[in-house]
Formats: C-alpha cells, sequence, structure tokens
C-alpha cells in the first residue's frame, strides 16, 4: 500500500508580468488501488497540478509538499520521480525525432526496474499490450508519437502505463480528442493497469464521459486553483447534469 | 515542397536576400587562377574565413605523400597513373579555387577500377593516413565498370591538410556504395570535391561521414549522363566546439528518367560548433520524368552552435514526377527532455538516445555492418565527452 499526498500546494509560473500563481493551496491523498478524478473549467490549473506532481521545470512550488510513502517529491529530479512509481500520462506528447517506440520503450523500462527486461518476454509484453490497445504491430519502428494522429498518441501514453506498470498514474485529459472507439480501448487500459498492480490513478478530465467508462471513488472540483468541492461519484453526474456554472459563478 | 511540421524545429529560410547565381552558370576550370582569390563575400565561401582553410587556397600545393593504403578484392586494381593521362580529368571539373588547386598540384592519381561485372561483398577501402599540415593534393579515380556492384570506403584520418579530388565514374548498370569518411585529427583541415557521372541505369549511394577535423568541407556533385539512373546522396556529421563542417551536395538531372534522394543530418554540440548544408538540385530541360527530393536537418544540442542549411531547386521543366525539399535545424528540446524523463530516462540517456537515433539512421542506410558499429560507437563516445 503505497500514498501520494500534495499538501497545500502552491505553484507559480513565469509570465512577462513576473510570477503568476496557478495553483492556490491544493490538498489531495491518493492511496494504492485508489481513483480520482479532478475535474474543472479550463484555466483552473487542472493541468499545472499534473504536471507539478511530475516534476515540469515550467512549474515553480512556492509552498507546500508532495510525500510519495512520506519521501519528499519535490526534491526530485523528473527521472528520479519517475523511477519512484510516478507516471503522467500527458495532454500533449511530444513528438521524439530519431527514438523508435520500441527502443524508447525498452529503454525507459530498463531506467525504471534498473535492470534490461529478458528479450524474449518482453517481445511477448510489449505486442500483447499492443494488441489490447489496437495499436498497429509497425507502431514499434515508427519514431515516438511522430506523425501519430491523436487517438494514437494516448493509445501510446497507456502503453506506457500498462508496460512501466508505475504506483500512481496521473491521467492529463487523456479522455481529450478521443472519439468514442478511442475512448473504450483507452479506458479499458487504465482499468487493466488498475486491476493488475493496484494502481493508484488521478484522472484529470474536463468532461464527465470518460467516467463512465473508468470509474472514480472519488471527484475533486477543481476551481481557481484549488479543490472548491469533493465527493463520491455522485458528484460527476451533478456535475454532468448543472455544468461548472455554479463554481465559476460563486 | 514545405518542411513537415516538427516540435521545435525552426523552417528553413528560401535564402531571402542571398544572391543565387544559376548553377549550371558556374565557372569551371581546372586553372587555378581562373578563380579569385578567396574572400567572405564570394557565395561558394561565405560560411568561413580564408584562414581556415590552412593554406589550401594557394596556387601551389605539395602532392600529398603521407601514407595512402587500399586493398579490395579481386578484380578490382589500384594504380598510380599521370593526372595528364586518360580517363583522368573526364568526369568533372574544379568549381572553385581550392578544388582547382588540388587538381593543378596532384601530378599523380590513384585509379581504381572495378573491373566489368564484378560483384563483391568485400569492401575496397583506401585509407588516407596523414601525419603533416603542409597543405597538398591529391586525386582519386574511381571507375565501377558496367554492370559491377560493389562498396568502397574512403577513409580520412591522422593529421592533414588536403585538397582532394574524387572523380567516380559509375557505368552502365553498375551499381556502387561509397562511403568517404572524414575523421581527422585536431589541426586538420580537409577540402574535397567529389565528381561522379551516373551512366544508363546505375546506381550510386554515397554517403559523408564527417567527425574529426578543424574544418571539412565536401562538394559530391552528382550528374546524369544517362537515362533510368539513380543516386542517394547522404550525410552525416557531428561538429564539436570549433568545427567547421560544410557539405554542398548537387544533383545535375542533365538526363530522363533518373532519381535522386539527398539525406543530410547532423548534431552540433560545443562553442562555435559550425554546420553548412547548401544542396542543390538542378533538372535541366531534358530531364523529363525527374524524381528527386532532399532533406537537411541539423539538431543543436548545446548553445554557441550553429548550422546553416539552404536548399536550392532549379527547375528547367514541367514534365517532372516529383520535386521537394525539406530543412530544418532545431533545438534538442527542453519538452523531448521532459518527457523521456518523465519515463525514468536521466538527462544524459536522453540526449544519447536522440541524438544516436536521429544520426544513425543515416549511417545505417549504408548497409555496411562494420561501419555502423564503429561510427555509432564513436558517436557514443563523442557524446559522453560533453
Amino acid at each position: 500500500m503505497s500514498i501520494l499526498q500534495v499538501k497545500n500546494l502552491h505553484v507559480s509560473v513565469d509570465t512577462d508580468q513576473g510570477a503568476k500563481e496557478i495553483l492556490r493551496g491544493v490538498d489531495l491523498t491518493i492511496r494504492s488501488g485508489e481513483i480520482h478524478a479532478v475535474m474543472g473549467p479550463n484555466g483552473s490549473g487542472k493541468s499545472t497540478l499534473a504536471y507539478s506532481i511530475a516534476g515540469h521545470p515550467k512549474y515553480k512550488v512556492t509552498d507546500g509538499e508532495i510525500l510519495l510513502d512520506g519521501e519528499n517529491v519535490l526534491e526530485m529530479s523528473v527521472d528520479e520521480r519517475a523511477r519512484a512509481g510516478l507516471f503522467l500520462a500527458m495532454q500533449y506528447p511530444v513528438e521524439i525525432p530519431g527514438v523508435s517506440v520500441s527502443n524508447f520503450l525498452r529503454t525507459a523500462k530498463t531506467a525504471i526496474t534498473g535492470e534490461a527486461p529478458a528479450l524474449r518476454t518482453w517481445i511477448k509484453d510489449v505486442r500483447s499490450a499492443m494488441d489490447n490497445l489496437k495499436i498497429d504491430a509497425t507502431f514499434s519502428e515508427r519514431n515516438v508519437n511522430e506523425g501519430f494522429s491523436g487517438g494514437e498518441k494516448k493509445r501510446h501514453e497507456i502503453l506506457q502505463l500498462e508496460l512501466l506498470k508505475p504506483r500512481f498514474a496521473i491521467l492529463d485529459e487523456t479522455d481529450s480528442g478521443l472519439d468514442v472507439d478511442a475512448l473504450k480501448v483507452v479506458s479499458e487500459g487504465v482499468n487493466r493497469a488498475h486491476a493488475a498492480s493496484d494502481l493508484g490513478v488521478l484522472l484529470i478530465t474536463h468532461y464527465t464521459r470518460i467516467l463512465r467508462y473508468i470509474k472514480p471513488d472519488f471527484v475533486h472540483v477543481f476551481v481557481a486553483g484549488k479543490i472548491a468541492e469533493e465527493g463520491g461519484p455522485e458528484l460527476a453526474d451533478r456535475l454532468e447534469a448543472e455544468g461548472y456554472d455554479r463554481y465559476v459563478k460563486a | 515542397m514545405s518542411a513537415p511540421v516538427q516540435h521545435g524545429l525552426t523552417e528553413h529560410s528560401h535564402g531571402a536576400g542571398v544572391p543565387l547565381q544559376i548553377r549550371s552558370d558556374r565557372l569551371r576550370s581546372s586553372s587555378v587562377a581562373d578563380f579569385p582569390q578567396i574572400t567572405k563575400t564570394q557565395d561558394l565561401w561565405r560560411y568561413l574565413d580564408a584562414d581556415q582553410l590552412k593554406g589550401l587556397d594557394a596556387d601551389v600545393l605539395a602532392e600529398y605523400s603521407d601514407q595512402v593504403s587500399f586493398s579490395g578484392p579481386a578484380g578490382v586494381s589500384f594504380e598510380w597513373v599521370l593526372s595528364s593521362s586518360a580517363p583522368v580529368g573526364s568526369i568533372g571539373l574544379p568549381e572553385d579555387r581550392v578544388s582547382a588547386a588540388g587538381y593543378t598540384n596532384a601530378s599523380k592519381t590513384l585509379l581504381v577500377e572495378v573491373a566489368e561485372e564484378l560483384v563483391s561483398s568485400e569492401e575496397i577501402r583506401i585509407a588516407i593516413h596523414g601525419d603533416s599540415s603542409s597543405a597538398s593534393a591529391l586525386h582519386i579515380f574511381i571507375s565501377a565498370g558496367k554492370f559491377s556492384n560493389t562498396t568502397l570506403i574512403l577513409e580520412h584520418t591522422g593529421l592533414g591538410v588536403l585538397s582532394e579530388n574524387v572523380e567516380i565514374l559509375v557505368a552502365d548498370e553498375a551499381k556502387i556504395n561509397i562511403v568517404s569518411l572524414q575523421n581527422w585529427d585536431k589541426g586538420s583541415a580537409h577540402v574535397s570535391a567529389h565528381f561522379a557521372k551516373l551512366e544508363r541505369n546505375s546506381f550510386l549511394k554515397h554517403t559523408v561521414a564527417s567527425f574529426g577535423g578543424d574544418l571539412v568541407r565536401i562538394t559530391p556533385i552528382a550528374t546524369f549522363a544517362g537515362p533510368g539512373a539513380e543516386v542517394e546522396l547522404n550525410g552525416v556529421y557531428f561538429a564539436e566546439a570549433g568545427q567547421h563542417l560544410e557539405n554542398r551536395p548537387f544533383v545535375d538531372h542533365a538526363a530522363p528518367n533518373c532519381k535522386s534522394r539527398v539525406t543530410y543530418k547532423g548534431a552540433l554540440q560545443g562553442d562555435k560548433a559550425h554546420t553548412v548544408w547548401i544542396g542543390d538540385v538542378l533538372i535541366r530541360a531534358v530531364a523529363e520524368g525527374t524524381d528527386t527530393y532532399e532533406l537537411n536537418r541539423n539538431l543543436l544540442l548545446t548553445d554557441g552552435t550553429r548550422a546553416d542549411s539552404v536548399p536550392n531547386l532549379e527547375i528547367e521543366t514541367g514534365q517532372i514526377e516529383g520535386a521537394g525539399h525539406a530543412s530544418a535545424s532545431g533545438r534538442f528540446d527542453d519538452e523531448h527532455l521532459f518527457y523521456l524523463q518523465a519515463r525514468g530516462i536521466t538527462p544524459d540517456e536522453a540526449r544519447r538516445l536522440v541524438v544516436l537515433g536521429f544520426l544513425v539512421e543515416v549511417i545505417q542506410k549504408t548497409c555496411i555492418p562494420s561501419l555502423i558499429d564503429s561510427l555509432t560507437n564513436l558517436l557514443e563516445e563523442k557524446l559522453n565527452r560533453n
């Protein structure tokens, strides 16, 4: 059982007008096996929370803590956080010219586990994970995200999630830009990873649509850089019916 | 015709403000005196200072006298012949002053002849190993006989200040895979003009791999002299602090139904690492059915580096299959680094992964396993140095 704690997190970014505070005191605790949905309108800071946990250098933590089983995550580099068991499925995965998917996956797996995976079982694992996500076998030889469609990029993110087996996954609007079929495939992947390894999930989304396929245990409504309301799955139903207007106008 | 969109890359300029000379009108002569003293105001030399040539722009150069060794399968002959004798000089005439100086001052030429119909997987090797910094001249003539199919590696190591002319005749239906490897020691300057003539239905794969040397400037010219021929001009380079690596490939589509592919990729790391790529393609009126594409990509790994990249396409007929170019130079991007790090990969490993992937792709096109291994190792060493 692991635990990821975000305590009173304040985060700023540098702008032309000086530092701008985006997160204004976020508190959130996720345990292994739990699925938390963070929902909120555009600009509320949802993605900033995701990137801050992963350690993107653009986001400056000005106050608060992030702890993984009591360890100070904020003192870790980006790659150390990943090796400690944190995974960020990105909203806009970048293209990496010259690096094939197969080379990338093997290098990442080696980095995470500290030793190169046994080739025969690894190839089998990759192939079956790709089959499950309906990813064509030719993907292995393509460069990472290069020329991928929006849906292919998201499936590739979930492929990594399934192969790298982190303790906690942060899914940053993984549902955006997906048609219903792709959304189902991606959701099944998340559910498989969740069931297989007691994964803790922080699911960041603008819409309730994905929550029909991935059932959250907790729902947090994010407004203006902090959590405005928390509850169980029923809160998502209410958001679906009423939208965010109630929070934004308040 | 436009460069594909790629993250973190900027598109090349289309030579705005640069006076473009029509390639076919360029002066060709074996006489040094026909070319003016080199200055930065000349389009051919605008990216370097004359003193970087370490004396190669002089009227008189020494005959190259350091080690030249060669080997190859039976059916390949090596002979030093007088440069005044045939077939030397039959393929191309110098287009610049340094090439002309090399041409005039090399009284002998290494003639490498591949017998007709010789098909061999054993590589032909010419190893040039210098140990002097006096400006000198070398001339090589490679003749691939009709229906032959061979591989040739031309390797340059040690210390040298060399003007080199390489003539390449690819006869009817012949195939030759040539790699020119420049891995000179510090203090070296190497200016080399390659002139290739492709006869009917022939195929030339030509790879320039430049890594070591203060200045390395290679100008491969491929001219289609018969229909149905195909050329692949590939290049890979890695410039470190203070190095100037320049490539100016030119494909002259002077015959119909020929195909050309030009692919050059380079990485730069360290203060004042400078690369230049000028890719010219001329499709003459007679060259109907031409299919051509040229590409240059540069990866800037550190601050203080500079990559110049200019593709030029002159088209004199509309009856072609296709003509395109792409050129882009980009930084090693923080977002690339973040993405890879977010998967547990250390920053050093991430850089290594990206650069090797980027460059090895070109090296693999040579299809020479021993060379692919040794150049990959060489690149790893360079990356570890930073």
